[in-house]
């Protein structure tokens, strides 16, 4: 393929100007609320000091693997997962757009919960949120209404939420490298500036270090533990960002000559580093609180998420010594660390559809955000928000991202047998060489234990109602938005691309080097 | 802190840091193709 040729492609699909705007890209998406605000919570839950083990084998054994193989899709079939999938194997194209669903869905309920962490940065000024934070953002902040759907607004919460879209848009309307590379490398650095001042402050409080102690005692039982095991695989799969189809989408930007599984492991690295400074910074927090509670570190620990973020932490910055400080770097964290996740879901979207219908970057960018935007506003922006947005986040993380990326994996690995044509394309250029180890992990070893962690998941979720939620509610939102997915995925798939040749354009001479390594 | 908690604490970030590290080492030493185009393309 001549070099005019690339440059073309380049100039049509956009790209990333280097290796290092990939690899701050790349790391801007994986590290999103949940290194903040999950993984302390799960590492403490898993026994504390010994779930670094059981964590590192699931890096080592699942996460990167499973992110080589994300990056060798994108990277040698260059395209959005739909095109990818169709570039692999014509029927595999639905598996790319179920994942492209997977994303859109993700996107309308993440960015309310950036639209609040925008609204607690301005409110950790002046501690708006009084003596009850938890009064607060049930009742005066998100004015949660009774179990339901409503179309009540709640101001406070939508014209953030707006504002959040409007700069979403915005950014990616300017393209792979002007939007999405140049916020990367400004907010990444940002971000971790912050969140490491957050925890210098964090580890001066007193009862900082009894904090640390309860993450970090070791509770040797809890390694015979499979739940324990389970969640450290399900801590590094959800957090590293992959199996749904951003690595997939981002890999496609990258020029064809870079070392992908080199700048996988500095990828991924950097967002188990990222965890680590998170689970520091808030067991310090925490440890802060209990002291000052007179409660155990587990106690005020509660479950993580949003109730750690907007309930646990304004309690803790009420009472901290430069509260305001702590409460403006801990939400502006989340805010930094949310967008770059933010838009890389949202890219995956606006990928797809340049793809398949020939759009210009600005126009894609409208046609798939706008009514993202629009629903986003809709079920997110009133009294019964808080509801939608945790129902869709548990049903389309256990039985979106998480299936998806099974059958996905299964799929290409025993399904297509595409691993040798994949391991050979990652070998083009590497410093590190994929051997028979990887096929074995990405074979076996990964969907062996994500299928594990799925099917405990679903046995879960049909014995309990999550949350004990109406069950028209967790069918409408939960199973259905799962569903749905699939059947707009596999649909979307039976439409013909506006240019037929599309599929089967890929680089020459990608098809003659690699077909003379076979 | 007690002792066990600490020497935990060190292990995870000698680790995970460490391997940050190498990682970074490793890319850096590992060289991508120069282009001609790299710096003009503006996309």
């Amino acid at each position: 393929m001549s070099s005019s040729v690339v440059a073309e492609e380049e100039q049509r699909r956009g790209a990333f100007s280097s290796r290092r705007v990939f690899i701050l890209a790349a790391i801007g998406s994986a590290v999103g609320l949940g290194n903040i605000w999950r993984f302390p919570y799960v590492a403490y839950e898993n026994g504390g000091g010994a779930f670094v083990i059981p964590y590192l084998v699931a890096l080592l054994t699942a996460g990167l693997p499973f992110l080589l193989l994300d990056y060798s899709i994108g990277h040698r079939f260059r395209g959005s997962p739909p095109l990818s999938f169709a570039r692999l194997r014509r029927g595999a194209e639905g598996l790319g757009w179920w994942q492209v669903g997977i994303c859109a869905v993700i996107a309308i309920y993440y960015a309310a919960v950036l639209a609040w962490a925008v609204r607690y940065t301005f409110f950790s000024f002046t501690k708006a949120w009084g003596s009850e934070p938890a009064d607060f953002f049930i009742g005066e902040f998100l004015q949660v209404s009774d179990p339901g759907v409503t179309a009540d607004p709640v101001a406070g919460v939508l014209v953030p939420l707006v504002v959040m879209w409007a700069l979403v848009i915005g950014l990616l309307a300017l393209g792979v490298q002007k939007g999405i590379g140049a916020t990367a490398m400004v907010f990444i650095p940002v971000l971790v500036l912050s969140f490491g001042a957050l925890v210098v402050v964090s580890l001066f409080l007193p009862g900082a270090g009894s904090g640390l102690d309860a993450l970090f005692t070791p509770s040797w039982s809890a390694l015979a533990e499979p739940t324990v095991w389970a969640a450290a695989f399900g801590q590094i799969f959800f957090s590293l960002s992959i199996g749904f189809g951003i690595m997939i989408t981002y890999a496609s930007y990258v020029h064809r000559h870079t070392d992908m599984p080199g700048s996988g492991l500095v990828v991924g690295f950097s967002n188990s580093g990222f965890e680590l400074l998170a689970g520091i910074g808030v067991f310090a927090a925490l440890g802060f609180m209990a002291q000052d509670s007179g409660q155990a570190v587990g106690e005020v620990a509660g479950e993580g998420g949003v109730g750690l973020a907007f309930i646990a932490f304004p309690a803790i910055i009420n009472e901290a010594p430069a509260g305001a400080l702590i409460g403006v770097l801990f939400f502006a964290s989340l805010v930094l660390a949310g967008i770059t996740s933010l838009i890389s879901i949202t890219e995956v979207v606006i990928s797809a559809v340049r793809d398949k219908f020939e759009l210009g970057r600005v126009s894609a960018t409208l046609v798939v955000a706008l009514p993202m935007a629009v629903l986003s506003v809709a079920f997110l922006g009133t009294t019964s928000g808080l509801y939608v947005l945790d129902i869709v986040d548990h049903f389309i993380n256990q039985f979106g991202i998480l299936l998806v990326a099974v059958v996905s994996m299964v799929v290409v690995v025993w399904g297509l047998r595409a691993l040798p044509q994949l391991a050979a394309h990652l070998n083009d250029h590497t410093s590190v060489h994929i051997g028979l180890w990887w096929r074995a992990l990405v074979g076996v070893v990964t969907p062996v234990a994500l299928g594990y962690v799925l099917v405990d998941a679903l046995v879960t979720d049909l014995r309990t109602p999550y949350e004990g939620y109406p069950t028209w509610m967790l069918v409408v939102f939960g199973w259905g938005s799962a569903l749905a997915v699939i059947v707009v995925g596999f649909v979307l798939a039976r439409l013909r691309w506006r240019d037929p040749w599309t599929v089967d354009a890929l680089g020459a001479e990608d098809e003659l080097s690699e077909g003379a390594q076979r | 802190m007690s002792t066990t908690a600490i020497v935990m604490m060190v292990v995870a970030m000698v680790v995970i840091w460490g391997g940050l590290a190498l990682a970074i080492l490793n890319l850096s030493r590992s060289r991508s193709t120069p282009r001609a185009s790299e710096v003009h393309r503006d996309l």
